[in-house]
């Protein structure tokens, strides 16, 4: 970052060479200059096959956005009628939507249905860096926020409170409008769940760090996988749909099997 | 008194009854039980899968006293907030009412408590649908006419409370969706034009949520509502013995006898292992299913609402009402607002309700029949009641499953809205073409009847005629089976008759008008001079 933000503050030197401030702004950019490269130093070798790979990462990306993704989102990413402009979406966007297999479309219905993956895990790779060099957008979330660690009670009460009346409390999913709906959360990788989340996509709101912080988005995280990896303390949970299972259980089973048993009862013995 | 004093000499001089003897006389000899044991004993019910179904209901009630029972000793019905620190990992520490917390902790940490939580709301859950499934079977059969009116409408006054227990059980927990049900109690109740804020007031003590509600339907729930149930379960059950029980048509029924098996020793053993078979499935259900996941959840709050939030089934009729009135029906007139999309909601549903309590005196008036009936009818025998039963089936039918339309929209990949609107079709022209087709099924059954008793049933025997013709053998039903397809009641449709002093009075026209219209689509039972006619006809 240092190395960065470097020439652009050599840049507003040239306006201002006269300035009283000057000669702070040169103490600064000397400072700045030279641990920023320490920092370079202690690095420099691998961050610059890192640069080149991920050049080449790019490259490749760009390859496969021309013949995969152009058709809607445009050569460049700009848009088209048929698929949104992505330049700005960032890599998460890219690596939620095509993590899922949500994207490419298999076709145009009210919202993008989860399908089998499309591109293996370099490619998709690939296209989130070719996406995230267009202009600054989420970017793939640190592995620290996914572990899964988090506190779960407060992630619970999140989730009730900002994903629950899509999502349903237990994750089970829920009608939405025009035939889109909010999809089931059980076994949706940690990764996804923050991309979605940062990101928003389909019909989801954008929570953004202001709205959810890091820290409380693990916690959500955390919650819901311990849905995952707790199976219901009742017994089978029969879809966790609420009542509306439960009901059609006890009339189709429970009643079903008593009104049998019934029948069974009075049949004559002879 | 004589025969209590014949069966202790009898006793005495014999001495052959040991221990079992001995007890049943020291008993017998100070409460003379055996004159109520004798009448009772010799009770004769009649064998039908179908009239087991109200037994189901009381055996579930039985289940949900004793669970209950089991809850109450754990349950604190308090809306003091309290930390939850019991151990369920996602909701430690979170605040809660002393209500939801106590319920999590009999989830959890009594054991056992799970158990019963998820037996007393399956039990509960039966109990009423097994109500429900009586009473369709009291309506089809016509066993509701004279002199059972009386025992409908405490039947149906119990299918009401057993919906007002369920509803404040649903309630107590304090969960998130309970108090979602009660925000949309709320709701309604501040519907009602001028006294509804006042109600919803007085109801909550306060603005809702409020502090007192659980306390309130506590008391409801485990002491007023239980109390007036047993007490009309008792009356209930009590004309059953009063009325003796009715059968289906058959050879050698009649309207004076009860043919069947004695409550002993075959109905007591029968009725009582049917008891622990329902309870073995109840329990079978608890142990497998879950059932209500408060811990899901999560306590209650005014602002989150889950999607799939639904009432127990028994309330989903009330809820998709609710669901299918359409927007733009609000208004404010005279300083008051008047939410007619919650007035007439509750307006079509207390309607619906006040029609099927009063429905024997309905059907009375109409046909004018003043006789006893202990016969069933069977449902083709009734065209137009079995159409209106299927009419008010389909009603109810398309308000319940309005209740999940959002499941149903997520399930079948359909709109939310093409469900509503399909529902609101269904709901108002549904009943009209349940009505003519069921009318329809019934007489043309009625009519296949009358063919087979007059010209026997289709042998599937090919015979050809010297002359080349082919024909089916038909053959003469058994006198057993004629008997059930010619005795029936038919009416025909009442005449217009002045009354003392010479008029016809509006009441006069009506109930002439309603009788055509039930009765003038019939087809007559075969009588003995048609049979006779045809007989030896059978080609």
């Amino acid at each position: 970052m240092t190395t960065i933000s470097t020439p652009k503050q050599s840049g507003g030197r040239k306006a201002g060479r006269r300035s009283p401030l000057a000669s702070v702004a040169l103490i600064a950019i000397g400072l700045l200059f030279t641990g920023g490269a320490y920092a370079a130093f202690s690095t420099s070798t691998a961050s610059a096959e890192t640069t080149a790979a991920s050049q080449q990462t790019v490259g490749e990306g760009q390859k496969l956005f021309a013949a995969n993704c152009a058709t809607c989102h445009g050569l460049a990413a700009e848009g088209t009628g048929s698929g949104p402009s992505l330049i700005g979406v960032g890599a998460a966007s890219v690596d939620f939507q095509v993590g899922t297999g949500r994207m490419p479309m298999q076709l145009n219905g009210p919202q993008a249905e989860k399908k089998a993956v499309q591109f293996t895990e370099e490619q998709t790779a690939a296209l989130a860096a070719y996406v995230a060099s267009l202009a600054p957008g989420p970017a793939l979330p640190d592995a620290s926020l996914l572990d899964g660690e988090g506190d779960a009670a407060n992630g619970a009460e999140l989730f009730r409170i900002n994903c629950a009346m899509c999502h349903n409390v237990a994750g089970a999913g829920g009608a939405l409008t025009q035939g889109k709906y909010a999809p089931a959360l059980a076994g949706v990788t940690e990764k996804h769940i923050y991309e979605a989340m940062v990101t928003g996509p389909q019909n989801m709101p954008v929570f953004n760090d202001m709205n959810i912080s890091p820290e409380s988005k693990r916690d959500i995280i955390t919650y819901l996988k311990y849905l995952d990896t707790n199976p219901s303390p009742g017994g089978f949970a029969l879809g966790a749909l609420g009542p509306v299972s439960e009901g059609l259980f006890l009339w189709i089973f429970g009643l079903g099997s008593i009104v049998a048993l019934t029948v069974w009862i009075t049949a004559k013995s002879n | 008194m004589s025969t209590a004093t014949t069966t202790t000499e009898l006793v005495e001089t014999k001495k052959s009854g040991g221990l079992t003897g001995a007890a049943a006389n020291y008993i017998d000899e100070r409460t003379s039980i055996s004159t109520a044991v004798k009448e009772l004993g010799r009770k004769i019910f009649p064998d039908h899968w179908s009239f087991l179904l109200g037994e189901v209901a009381l055996y579930s009630f039985v289940i949900i006293l004793l669970s209950g029972s089991f809850l109450t000793f754990f349950f604190h019905a308090s809306m003091t907030p309290v930390e939850y620190d019991g151990s369920y990992l996602p909701l430690k520490g979170v605040e809660m009412s002393a209500a939801m917390a106590s319920s999590l902790d009999i989830s959890f940490d009594i054991r056992g408590g799970l158990l019963m939580r998820q037996v007393h709301h399956w039990a509960a859950l039966l109990f009423v649908a097994a109500i429900g499934l009586h009473m369709l079977r009291i309506y089809f059969t016509g066993a509701f006419r004279k002199p059972r009116e009386l025992n409908w409408v405490i039947g149906f006054i119990l299918f009401i409370l057993a919906m007002a227990e369920g509803f404040t059980g649903y309630s107590l927990p304090d969960d998130l969706l309970s108090g979602n049900g009660l925000r949309i109690i709320d709701g309604m109740v501040k519907g009602i034009p001028v006294v509804g804020t006042w109600i919803s007031f007085l109801l909550f003590g306060g603005e809702f949520p409020g502090e007192q509600i659980v306390g309130r339907l506590y008391s409801l729930h485990i002491l007023l509502l239980p109390a007036i149930i047993v007490a009309l379960i008792a009356m209930h059950l009590l004309f059953v013995v009063v009325h003796k029980h009715t059968q289906y048509p058959g050879a050698g029924r009649t309207n004076q006898n009860v043919v069947g098996y004695p409550v002993l020793p075959v109905y007591a053993a029968k009725a009582g292992g049917f008891f622990f078979i329902v309870f073995g499935i109840v329990m079978l259900m608890a142990s497998l299913f879950t059932i209500n996941p408060i811990w899901n959840y999560g306590p209650y709050d005014p602002s989150p609402v889950s999607a799939g939030t639904q009432p127990d089934w028994y309330i989903g009729f009330a809820d998709g009402a609710l669901r299918l009135i359409p927007p733009g029906l609000e208004f404010v007139w005279l300083d008051r607002t008047w939410s007619f999309n919650i007035l007439i909601p509750l307006v079509a549903l207390g309607l619906f309700i006040l029609v099927v309590l009063i429905y024997p005196f309905i059907e009375a008036w109409v046909t004018g029949d003043k006789r006893e009936h202990h016969i069933l009818d069977r449902p083709r025998n009734a065209p137009t009641r079995t159409a209106i039963g299927a009419a008010g089936v389909t009603f109810y039918a398309a308000l319940w499953a309005t209740a999940s339309s959002d499941i149903i929209a997520t399930h079948f990949k359909v709109t939310m809205e093409g469900v509503i609107h399909t529902m609101q079709f269904l709901v108002i022209v549904g009943p009209f073409i349940a009505f003519f087709v069921t009318k329809r099924i019934c007489l043309a059954l009625q009519k296949k009847d009358r063919e087979i008793v007059l010209h026997g049933y289709e042998s599937g025997r090919i015979v050809r005629l010297p002359g080349g013709e082919y024909i089916e053998v038909h053959q003469p039903v058994d006198e057993y089976e004629r008997w059930k397809l010619v005795s029936y009641n038919d009416y025909k449709p009442l005449m217009i008759r002045p009354n003392a002093k010479g008029k016809i009075t509006v009441g006069q026209k009506a109930r002439a008008g309603l009788s055509r219209w039930f009765f003038e689509d019939r087809i007559e039972p075969v009588s003995s001079t048609e049979l006779e006619r045809t007989h030896g006809d059978h080609h």
